[in-house]
């Protein structure tokens, strides 16, 4: 255990978002699952933070500072607005049952574990092994999608998944150049934006919020 | 010469853990009723409630076999025998050596087997159903239980107790991911093992909620007695594992005897803040139903599972 403070604080942040996408895997509800994204920002800004601190990399000060003004505070206050507008605070429908997705989660973060294990071991970054998880949580968002029928928690999936590309950029090369990352940004934030114009065509166009309708092809 | 100190400390430790683990048990419950707004029995009625019951005379059912007047006698020495091999206040206990964490879980499973033995016994319907639902839950909390023991043994390399936690306290200081997993998912575990409250609730004798007060319908006067007071010796030593996992400083080390007050003060201390905290989690959280438990005790499991795994990719 010769890992300096800081080194140990990034896994244990790189810990936290793991166990943050677990649960938010096995959340029922889309209130609090949007809680529980805007925690994920909350850990993921104090990990860039950290990274930036550890590194002396200035621009990392700045998309810390983004993350939190971006994943903490805007987007699930217009999440929050958009269900509250929907009324959408019904129970989340998987398509599996929880322990089943959590099963499969569990295949995943071994899979994503194993497959950045080599990866890890040629980096030179302190941050070399957080790697693994970065994926991890990447895979398990997208789990998320693909087991949930309703719009919402497939959108809030979408943004987790975001999260976990952000994590793995920090972790592997101490963050995209600012312009990169200022574009992700402002694309998850307007993406956000017409996806909840979206959600509100949806359910005129199908009285419902359930994907399932979009399905089949009407010519008519 | 030390190892007559460390046989007698290791005698008045687990004597200490029995005698007082009835009042953990009133400090809890009196901080449950302060949750809830109510008054509360006081810190010592677990004391009254087991005296009461050992000034009773014992009934037995007709047809109850050796089994079950038993089962209460082998209840408490399996805990008693539990509480002697957990670090609580030094980790230098000469007893240890004759258990690891894997025994410490079996003696355990012991006690919970002679238990639904026993309810079963006498043939009523409440007990083989209490004792069904509770060998639902144990077999589902106890690979939990021991992944969060075999993260900790991860660690320090060995599956002694004293080990792991001379280890966790005594080493240079690190934060392990792995643990952090590991508490939470013993967290779990913890609560469905000692029927508290999202899995069983204590204070209730409803029928078809009732897990553990279902198997000691049939039990009275000095074998209830002894049932509770073991389930309470079951709840503390649980919650000192825990501590000793979790938040070990301040414990001393071994032949360390002047460090002996500092630990009897961080322990009372953990523990003062340890009862609220478990009586908050139980004023907030709702019973499950009875299918839901096994999904409670499989996110345990998982949790567990991530933190042996994360313990491979970020500690090694």
């Amino acid at each position: 255990m010769a890992l300096p403070l800081t080194s140990q604080l990034i896994n244990v942040l790189a810990a936290l978002l793991l166990l943050i996408s677990f649960a938010m895997l096995s959340q029922r509800r889309v209130l609090s699952l949007i809680n529980l994204y805007a925690w994920q920002g909350l850990v993921l800004a104090v990990n860039t933070f950290t990274v930036a601190y550890s590194t002396g990399q200035d621009h990392l000060y700045f998309s810390a500072a983004l993350t939190l003004l971006l994943k903490v505070l805007l987007l699930p206050w217009i999440l929050h607005r958009l269900i509250r507008k929907l009324n959408v605070k019904w129970d989340v429908e998987p398509l599996l049952n929880i322990p089943v997705t959590l099963l499969v989660g569990i295949v995943l973060v071994v899979f994503a574990f194993n497959l950045a294990l080599p990866i890890a071991q040629l980096a030179g970054t302190i941050t070399r092994s957080t790697l693994g998880i970065a994926m991890a949580s990447v895979l398990l968002s997208f789990l998320m999608m693909i087991t949930r029928r309703k719009a919402v928690p497939q959108v809030i999936g979408f943004l987790a998944m975001e999260n976990g590309l952000f994590f793995a950029a920090t972790s592997t090369t101490y963050g995209m150049p600012m312009v990169v990352e200022l574009g992700i940004a402002l694309d998850i934030l307007v993406g956000t934006l017409i996806l909840g114009i979206f959600f509100f065509q949806i359910r005129e166009a199908f009285d419902s919020l359930d994907l399932k309708h979009m399905e089949r092809l009407r010519e008519d | 010469m030390n190892q007559t100190a460390g046989i007698l400390f290791q005698l008045g430790q687990s004597l200490l853990l029995v005698a007082v683990a009835p009042l953990w048990l009133g400090w809890v419950n009196q901080w449950r009723a302060w949750l809830q707004n109510k008054r509360g029995a006081g810190l010592f009625q677990p004391y009254r409630g087991l005296a009461k019951l050992f000034n009773k005379e014992a009934l037995l059912a007709h047809r109850a076999s050796p089994l079950f007047r038993a089962t209460p006698y082998i209840l408490f020495g399996c805990m008693w025998l539990a509480a002697g091999i957990v670090p609580v206040l030094a980790t230098s206990l000469p007893y240890s050596p004759a258990a690891d964490v894997i025994a410490l879980v079996g003696v355990f499973a012991l006690a919970r087997v002679f238990m639904a033995l026993a309810a079963m016994d006498v043939g009523t319907a409440f007990g083989s159903l209490g004792a069904r639902r509770e060998m639902l839950i144990a077999f589902l909390a106890e690979p939990a239980l021991l992944m969060v023991f075999f993260t900790a043994s991860l660690i320090s390399h060995s599956t002694a107790l004293t080990t792991i936690v001379e280890t966790l306290a005594h080493k240079q200081f690190a934060l392990y991911p792995s643990m952090a997993f590991a508490s939470v998912a013993f967290l779990m575990a913890l609560l469905a093992e000692n029927a508290r409250l999202p899995v069983d609730n204590p204070a209730t004798h409803l029928e078809l909620t009732m897990i553990h007060e279902a198997m000691v319908l049939e039990y009275s006067a000095r074998h209830l007695a002894l049932i509770e007071w073991a389930s309470s010796i079951k709840l503390l030593t649980y919650t000192v594992i825990g501590i000793a996992l979790f938040l070990p400083f301040g414990i001393a080390q071994a032949g360390d005897w002047s460090a002996l007050p500092v630990a009897v003060g961080a322990l009372l201390a953990k523990l003062a803040v340890a009862g609220p905290g478990l009586a908050l989690l139980e004023t907030l959280s709702a019973k499950l139903r009875i299918f839901r438990a096994p999904e409670f005790l499989g996110t345990a499991f998982l949790l567990a599972v991530l933190g042996m795994l994360t313990h491979f990719l970020l500690e090694t």
